[in-house]
């Protein structure tokens, strides 16, 4: 392991579910408002995973009030509560960037059975 | 000034205790060894010489393998000058480690071998604004313009920037913020970016301007 990484894995988390791109997500993001924090829960579709080490990201789309709204967060970030997988999707490649071109029914993703 | 040299070992980024993700760059800062030391009496001025990267014997050349034995230490690849304040603090042979440099919260500067870019023009170079991207501006769009008068001084004046290589010099950043010192391992970390290439050996040193 090389020096970078070796700093970088005291910072990692590794209290996070594995999760990919096609899986709906609820990342429950802890926001600080009036000096007061507090959950706020953003639930939507995996579309891409990005980076590596501590700099990578996940981003997620969802659909809210008929417009597309999509977050990127750093996977190792400690704004991120926690992240809860509640479907996987069975996808075959790794962004789906095609779904922003999408709409309703065309935008399902086949759910992941376990073989 | 207290100064140490290091090898760049890339950036990266952390989270600082507000969440915010800061820039990092990470230095393997020494050890490096004191090989001589220069006093007002010997010198007049107050210096010190470090060694960095141990060498084996068989790569140094005599009179340098001399200036080594001289101070009981075995060749290094790197020496560098560093004025101190008071010499007489540091002995022949003492190693220095980052921590005896830089504590956690402090500033830095950093000075390495920039990155080399090849043949730039001015625009990137030197910063100029370059020209138009219309208004019947015709094939010359990054280019310097007018450099200089006409008959009077029927000449380009020394100096002028123009475009040339760049980059592959000696640069200095001030005022790094110092995020993390790891003196087990050597390491610091500093916010932002520094000079030179992953591997490269730069030189830490104290800020100079925070000493106010």
């Amino acid at each position: 392991m090389n020096t970078l990484d070796q700093v970088e894995a005291a910072y990692l988390r590794d209290d996070l579910p594995d999760f990919g791109p096609g899986d709906n997500v609820k990342v429950n993001v802890r926001v600080v408002e009036g000096g007061r924090e507090r959950v706020q829960v953003f639930e939507g579709v995996v579309i891409a995973r990005g980076g590596g080490g501590l700099r990578e990201t996940f981003t997620v789309r969802k659909i809210s009030f008929g417009v597309g709204v999509e977050r990127i967060f750093p996977v190792h970030a400690p704004i991120i509560h926690s992240i809860e997988v509640t479907r996987r999707g069975d996808v075959r490649r790794a962004k789906l960037y095609y779904l922003r071109d999408r709409i309703g029914k065309a935008t399902r993703i086949k759910e992941k059975r376990d073989s | 000034m207290k100064a140490i040299l290091g090898e760049k070992m890339g950036m990266t980024q952390i989270f600082d205790d507000d969440a915010q993700a800061i820039p990092v760059t990470i230095i393997k800062a020494g050890p490096c060894r004191v090989i001589q030391i220069k006093t007002a009496e010997s010198d007049g001025y107050e210096a010190i010489q470090i060694a960095y990267r141990e060498l084996p014997a068989n790569r140094t050349i005599k009179p340098v393998a001399g200036h080594f034995a001289k101070a009981g230490v075995p060749p290094h690849k790197y020496l560098v000058e560093i004025r101190v304040d008071d010499a007489s603090a540091y002995s022949i042979g003492q190693e220095i480690g980052i921590a005896d440099v830089l504590e956690e919260g402090a500033r830095a500067d950093v000075a390495g071998i920039s990155k080399g870019k090849g043949f730039q023009g001015v625009m990137k170079r030197h910063n100029f604004k370059g020209m138009d991207a219309g208004h019947g501006v015709h094939r010359v769009h990054r280019a310097p313009g007018s450099i200089g008068a006409c008959a009077t001084p029927a000449r380009v004046f020394k100096g002028k920037k123009m475009p040339g290589r760049m980059g592959g010099e000696r640069t200095t950043v001030l005022n790094l913020e110092v995020v993390q010192v790891d003196a087990e391992r050597g390491l610091v970390m500093l916010r932002g970016a520094v000079p030179g290439t992953k591997g490269a050996v730069v030189l830490v040193r104290e800020a100079v301007k925070a000493r106010g």
